[in-house]
């Protein structure tokens, strides 16, 4: 391998670690709502993800063949679909469930509930997933279309070499996922209903004297967290083929952009996801492809163990 | 044989053999191959249950990774007898070791994490090994077989010798974990799941026994994990390093009953027969069953019975009764009067010449926040000083520091002629110097005498002698009608004299005292000072921060007055109050109008009623 093929590789891999890390900085941004509102750590998240997949496969399968969806745009709209969907369902497990042993109600339970949370986090985590082996198959399945498959070169830059290739499908998703992040800025910082979260989230006793009804805000929190890590996972689901397992290696994934970024810290979340991305791409290039995994788990210890406040954010603060 | 009279661990040694007894006997009866496995996996399960309970139900640290120690057990046992044909019964052993050493490597970097930051990093570890092992190339080690000496590998012909294998294995956990429980080593995790700060400053060195505390669970989790290749004869990655793994041993002693002894084996008991039996009859339709069963069987538990299945039964048919493991319901033993309080020898040669406490140029910054700065003082041997100054004036920080919660910046404290440096509040409290804290931090499920023996345990030799202490220390507050009271029926004044007892029985030459009166009546606060008089006539040193100026002056010798971190004035309290510099800062200038009051009206009292100090 000569100096210019290099040179080509170490492009390729950030062009791509830059267009998955936005992607895994949207998921990220989901889960570290969650976190930063309600102080929970959410084990399902990357269940939330999966079923976001899930979402964009069978709207896909269903409508896909109908002429009128038959545009190559369809898999991204599925995609910011399934964020209300899974937004619903949010809303609805923080309300059977969740709600239970969090906020006001977590505070009689031992370490503040804690341990509750972690622990029905992970049994909703192992319901979602060994339920959707039963619902959706273990086969692996993609929401590909031709946009996967494309790509716009740029170069040659040196003589006829170190050409980069950028694929379509994960551009388009890249700057969907920036958009929706940057939507999802400006609702926290400039609606009522992102101060009341943020409100919630700085000082819950305070601000249910404010009039804020806190476990409404939870509510909300946990609906928007888990809705916008499914955009993302539906995103994502253009490019990659998966399977109803494949949750946890992305929570790996999405705690590892979010200690990086700072517990709670939007816009640290997303730069932590996209860091994450392009440590993985890049990584590729000089290990096999089984250990990307283990450098990002082995990224993740050394950032949770050197610097728990992580690099991006204001310790454990939302917005 | 009356059970009430063996201790904790005879008592539970016996039903562990009465247990395993019935189990042996159910074993000879039971002769389906099938049902064989289920009896052979239960126990194998149940060992993974009591291995995570050891850790995190006893000290409330969560690990998400005990599947790591696990798969480090079968990968060992199982790569020994295809690559060496070494025998399980010697790899089994060596899987324990491993195990132990894995967890101690584990330790020795996560501890520094707490809470969510903890159990998320151990989360990491299974999952970065079951890359590394497949990248290995060991996507599925399976055991050759050796008809020859089936003893020797543990292949038995009939079944119900694994059976028997993987009881004496429950046996042995199980034996371990009562052993723990009941001793020295249970409490001090008891301690740090109630509050790990608390205590470190009881003296408790918390590294020390969370590191045990981790190694020794796995070392049962490697046992655990060799065992099961052996019985499976197949290892594969995602089997023994999946999550999985550690979510099973994790829900088995949730369901159960964390913290207890045999919550863990309960949970495996009730959940791996019915998510084995359900996955035989629906596997081909619904693959993922055993994940919803578990899935689902901790929702409900966590939504309708948090402590476990136990503590739920126990609580149903004796209510009020229940108590958790490691806790020892001390029996008091008030026999022994204040002189076992009396301080230690002093490690220093002029202990009357040296001062107690020497702290020179000694600054503390929070960001801008200057919270001690260049403050330089020292307390001698028997002395009673009060330190005040106005909110935020470095006060507590100052006890921070001297303590040991908190690093100086800059300066040096030395404590008996020794200079402290970064020692760790443990250390400083064997030393010597013991602490209440301003919000009290009691261990609120345990008795009064209980939270009381936690912080006697730095200079008792037995259990014992720590109760002794403790009774002492207990009687000298004024609490032993109430020793037997969970510390969470407290009120305000009884929680500060709990604590001021628990640092007594550490036996201290010097107690830092951090706002013992405040919001005290009339009352209460003559009772506290009588208390703290006691205290120093036991020949303790004893350092008082308060607000109450009229309390302080009846109570101390030598006054500092701090103001933004810095010493403003230091003297007897006759000139402290006169000081124009400590009125201006603290007081206030109808304090002088108040003082000749208050001289007043304490000189005519004086005349009314003699003998009064």
């Amino acid at each position: 391998m000569d100096g210019l093929q290099t040179l080509e590789n170490i492009l390729q891999s950030l062009v791509a670690g830059v267009l998955i890390g936005a992607m895994y900085g949207l998921m990220c941004v989901g889960l570290t709502i969650i976190f930063g509102v309600m102080r929970v750590i959410n084990f399902a998240q990357g269940e939330f993800m999966m079923l976001g997949m899930y979402f964009a496969y069978f709207c896909f399968a269903w409508f896909g063949s109908w002429a009128f969806f038959d545009g190559v745009w369809f898999p991204f709209m599925l995609a910011l679909l399934a964020g209300p969907a899974l937004f619903v369902l949010g809303m609805a497990l923080h309300r059977s469930l969740i709600h239970s042993v969090t906020g006001r109600q977590a505070s009689g339970l031992e370490a503040q509930g804690h341990y509750a949370q972690l622990v029905l986090t992970l049994g909703i985590a192992l319901v979602l997933q060994n339920g959707g082996l039963f619902l959706f198959g273990s086969s692996p399945v993609s929401v590909s279309n031709e946009l996967s498959y494309s790509a716009w070169e740029w170069g040659p830059m040196v003589g006829d070499r170190v050409s980069v290739f950028v694929n379509q499908a994960q551009t388009i998703a890249a700057i969907l996922a920036v958009v929706v992040v940057s939507a999802f800025g400006l609702l926290m910082a400039r609606t009522r209903l992102g101060k009341s979260l943020r409100a919630a989230a700085d000082n819950p006793d305070a601000a249910t004297y404010m009039g804020i009804n806190v476990d409404r805000a939870h509510r909300m929190a946990f609906g928007f967290g888990v809705g916008i890590t499914a955009i993302g996972g539906g995103l994502l689901a253009t490019n990659i083929s998966f399977q109803p397992y494949i949750g946890t290696e992305y929570v790996i994934i999405m705690y590892a952009g979010v200690v990086l970024g700072g517990l709670g810290s939007i816009r640290g979340a997303f730069l932590g996801g996209l860091t994450i991305g392009i440590l993985q791409q890049v990584s590729a290039i000089i290990l096999p492809n089984q250990l990307q995994n283990t450098v990002i788990f082995v990224c993740f210890l050394l950032i949770i163990l050197l610097r728990p406040q992580g690099f991006f954010g204001r310790r454990e603060r939302i917005a | 044989m009356n059970l009430a009279t063996l201790s904790g661990l005879k008592r539970d040694s016996l039903h562990i053999g009465v247990f395993a007894l019935v189990y042996a006997v159910l074993a000879f009866l039971v002769s389906n191959s099938y049902y064989q496995l289920i009896m052979t996996i239960v126990p194998v399960w149940a060992v993974m249950g009591v291995s995570w309970n050891l850790l995190s139900g006893y000290s409330g640290l969560i690990s998400f990774g005990h599947a790591a120690f696990f798969g480090l057990g079968a990968y060992l046992v199982a790569l020994c007898l295809v690559v060496w044909e070494l025998n399980p019964w010697l790899t089994i052993v060596l899987a324990t070791l491993a195990g132990g050493a894995a967890g101690l490597l584990v330790g020795l970097p996560t501890f520094r994490l707490r809470g969510h930051y903890f159990a998320l990093a151990m989360l990491a570890y299974p999952l970065a090994l079951l890359y590394v092992f497949e990248w290995l190339g060991y996507q599925e080690v399976a055991l050759p077989m050796h008809r020859e000496a089936p003893v020797l590998f543990m292949q038995f012909e009939n079944g119900r010798w694994h059976i028997l294998l993987g009881l004496a294995l429950l046996v042995a956990a199980l034996l371990t974990s009562s052993a723990v429980a009941h001793s020295r080593f249970g409490m001090a995790l008891l301690a740090i799941k109630l509050d790990e700060d608390a205590a470190e400053a009881a003296g408790i060195n918390t590294l020390k026994w969370k590191l045990a505390a981790i190694t020794v669970s796995a070392a049962i989790a490697g046992a655990a994990g060799g065992f099961y290749a052996v019985v499976l004869l197949v290892v594969t990655p995602l089997a023994v390093f999946g999550m999985l793994v550690s979510a099973q041993a994790l829900i088995f002693a949730m369901f159960g009953g964390v913290g207890t002894l045999w919550g863990p084996v309960l949970g495996a008991f009730v959940l791996v027969p019915l998510s084995e039996l359900l996955y035989a009859r629906y596997a081909a339709d619904f693959p993922g069953i055993q994940g919803v069963v578990y899935g689902i069987a901790i929702i409900v538990v966590i939504l309708f019975a948090p402590q476990g299945l136990l503590l739920k039964l126990q609580a149903w048919r004796k209510p009020g009764q229940v108590r958790l493991l490691g806790s020892t319901a001390a029996t008091a033993d008030f026999g022994a009067g204040d002189e076992l309080l009396v301080v230690p020898p002093i490690p220093d040669e002029n202990p009357h010449d040296n001062p107690v406490l020497a702290v020179t140029a000694l600054s503390k910054a929070f960001g801008g926040l200057q919270a001690t700065n260049d403050l330089s003082f020292s307390v001698r041997h028997g002395e009673l000083l009060g330190i005040i100054g106005p909110n935020g004036a470095g006060k507590t920080t100052l006890f921070n520091l001297l303590n040991g919660f908190i690093p100086p910046d800059a300066g040096q404290i030395r404590f008996h002629g020794q200079p402290l440096g970064r020692q760790r509040p443990n250390r400083r409290c064997a030393l010597g110097m013991a602490r209440t804290f301003q919000v009290p931090r009691p261990f609120t499920h345990l008795s009064v005498l209980d939270n009381v023996v936690l912080g006697a345990y730095v200079h008792a030799d037995s259990r014992q002698q720590a109760v002794r202490y403790a009774s002492a220390a207990v009687q000298l507050v004024g609490l032993h009608d109430l020793h037997d009271y969970p510390a969470a029926n407290l009120t305000t004044k009884e929680l500060r004299l709990m604590e001021l007892a628990r640092a007594l029985a550490s036996r201290p030459t010097l107690i830092l005292v951090d706002e013992i009166l405040a919001g005290l009546d009339a009352v209460a606060m003559q009772d506290m000072l009588a208390v703290l008089r006691k205290v120093r006539a036991l020949g303790i040193t004893v350092l008082i921060i308060e607000h109450s100026m009229q309390a302080m002056v009846q109570l101390v010798d030598r006054f500092i007055v701090l103001d933004h971190g810095a010493m403003l004035a230091e003297g007897i309290p006759d000139v402290i109050v006169r000081d124009p510099a400590v009125i201006e800062a603290y007081l206030g200038k109808k304090w002088l109008q108040g003082t000749e009051k208050r001289a007043a009206a304490g000189a005519a009292r004086t005349k009314g009623e003699p003998g009064h100090e």
